[in-house]
């Protein structure tokens, strides 16, 4: 079996693992980080939605040894360690706030996918953040509360760039 | 996932390689569509050789008249890259619409293009284009390369390695996407080379097709009012749960004029 050694959320991962291991399987059962989710199996519902090298991809669709090397965030690594706590990322905390999420199982995707958007696009408009979310599905919110949260998000990102 | 292996080359020549010993292996580039394809257990490679990263195909350069991509060019790598969209600005736009932006950040040209998905929108680029594809051993003009559904011009080993796009006077890609999936219901790219004009329609047919009555007419006159008459015919054109053959007939009248119009500035009322 082939090792696969990368950097997740800032700390070296190294399992043994098999060829036709997918990314996302990688990090739930091998690293054991279970925020990133499986929706659909069949890539179209972003909810495994991770960032590697700097840019979102889904991890479902991907074979853990393609990301040999590589430098992945998850869900899990957004939030900031500091003297007083865990202080949320501004897009976590804006889906808190806008109520971007009821059942929350699309949200770690969303997140992640709302993240990449504003990374790329720092100013969003309406239309940007719909064409960026067309990949991720959300069945239990209709998507309004989501886009305000990205707005809301983006602009405290803006702010703190 | 079934049982499988996995092979990264190292070089393009090495990939030729392992392509030559395991007959029955894949290329994987972005596996977008492959790695779907093979959870679903729709085709099933005894091996998958990595080509995704190989620095030889992914440059992205002007070579005077002419755009030059790499097969392993991301679909966001060409969306945002100044060189295109100063070259053909229609291509960059075109690459913005595919799937969605993970998929974007992964999918390549050359897998897009191999594969030619009836639905696909790449195919309607090179095609339009009048590009050339660049493989292992020749290079393929766009005419001859798409064969109908799934099936290219490509042998046994063959690798596409990069895009030679002669760059038009002007262009545009006008897409109706499926609400759901993104692909295109039908998508025309609409070219005026210069000296000449090329239509070329994806998501209709079995394949990407030339509308040739429709590149006479723009031919004779570019604009609106040589293609507002033009009906297109149902005949032989895609029917699903999705759209029947004549409503698809009717999205290549109105891609096409809608093309037209982005490019000469009319109104379409």
């Amino acid at each position: 079996m082939p090792n696969v050694t990368l950097t997740l959320n800032g700390k070296t991962v190294s399992h043994d693992v098999e060829d036709r291991t997918l990314l996302v399987d990688f990090i739930r059962d091998h690293a054991g980080m279970t925020g990133t989710h499986v929706g659909c199996d069949t890539s179209q519902c972003g909810c495994c939605t991770i960032h590697m090298d700097g840019r979102a991809i889904k991890s479902c669709s991907l074979l853990a040894v393609q990301a040999q090397g590589s430098n992945l965030t998850t869900i899990e690594g957004l939030a900031k360690q500091t003297a007083t706590g865990l202080e949320l990322h501004p897009m976590q905390q804006a889906f808190s706030d806008c109520h971007g999420l009821q059942c929350g199982f699309c949200t770690p995707g969303m997140i992640m996918a709302a993240v990449d958007l504003v990374k790329r696009c720092p100013n969003p408009s309406r239309e940007d953040i719909i064409h960026g979310l067309e990949g991720n599905l959300c069945r239990c919110t209709g998507y309004v509360n989501i886009i305000k949260a990205i707005d809301q998000g983006a602009k405290v990102m803006r702010e703190a760039a | 996932m079934y049982q499988l292996s996995y092979l990264k080359a190292s070089s393009l020549a090495q990939a030729g390689q392992l392509l030559g010993a395991n007959p029955e292996a894949k290329l994987l580039a972005g596996g977008m569509t492959l790695i779907p394809t093979l959870k679903q257990r729709l085709a099933q490679p005894s091996h998958l050789i990595d080509i995704g990263n190989l620095a030889e195909l992914r440059a992205i350069k002007r070579e005077g008249a002419t755009l030059v991509v790499g097969a392993a060019a991301r679909h966001a790598e060409v969306a945002s890259s100044a060189v295109v969209r100063e070259a053909i600005a229609s291509l960059a736009a075109l690459a913005d619409q595919i799937g969605d932006p993970a998929v974007r950040n992964m999918g390549t040209m050359g897998g897009s293009v191999a594969n030619n998905d009836p639905a696909a929108d790449y195919p309607a680029a090179v095609l339009g284009l009048n590009a050339k594809v660049v493989t292992t051993s020749r290079e393929i003009a766009a005419d001859d390369f798409f064969q109908g559904m799934f099936t290219t011009a490509l042998a046994e080993g063959e690798i596409v390695t990069a895009f030679k796009y002669p760059i038009p006077k002007r262009a545009h890609y006008a897409k109706f996407p499926h609400p759901a999936s993104g692909y295109a219901m039908t998508g025309v790219f609409v070219v005026d080379t210069g000296s000449g004009a090329r239509v070329a329609v994806t998501g209709a047919g079995a394949g990407v097709f030339r509308w040739k009555a429709a590149e006479e007419a723009l031919q004779a006159s570019f604009s609106v009012a040589s293609v507002k008459a033009l009906q297109h015919p149902a005949d032989g054109l895609n029917e699903d749960m999705h759209a029947d053959a004549r409503y698809r007939a009717n999205l290549i009248n109105v891609m096409t004029k809608r093309a037209v119009a982005a490019i000469t500035g009319e109104s379409l009322v």
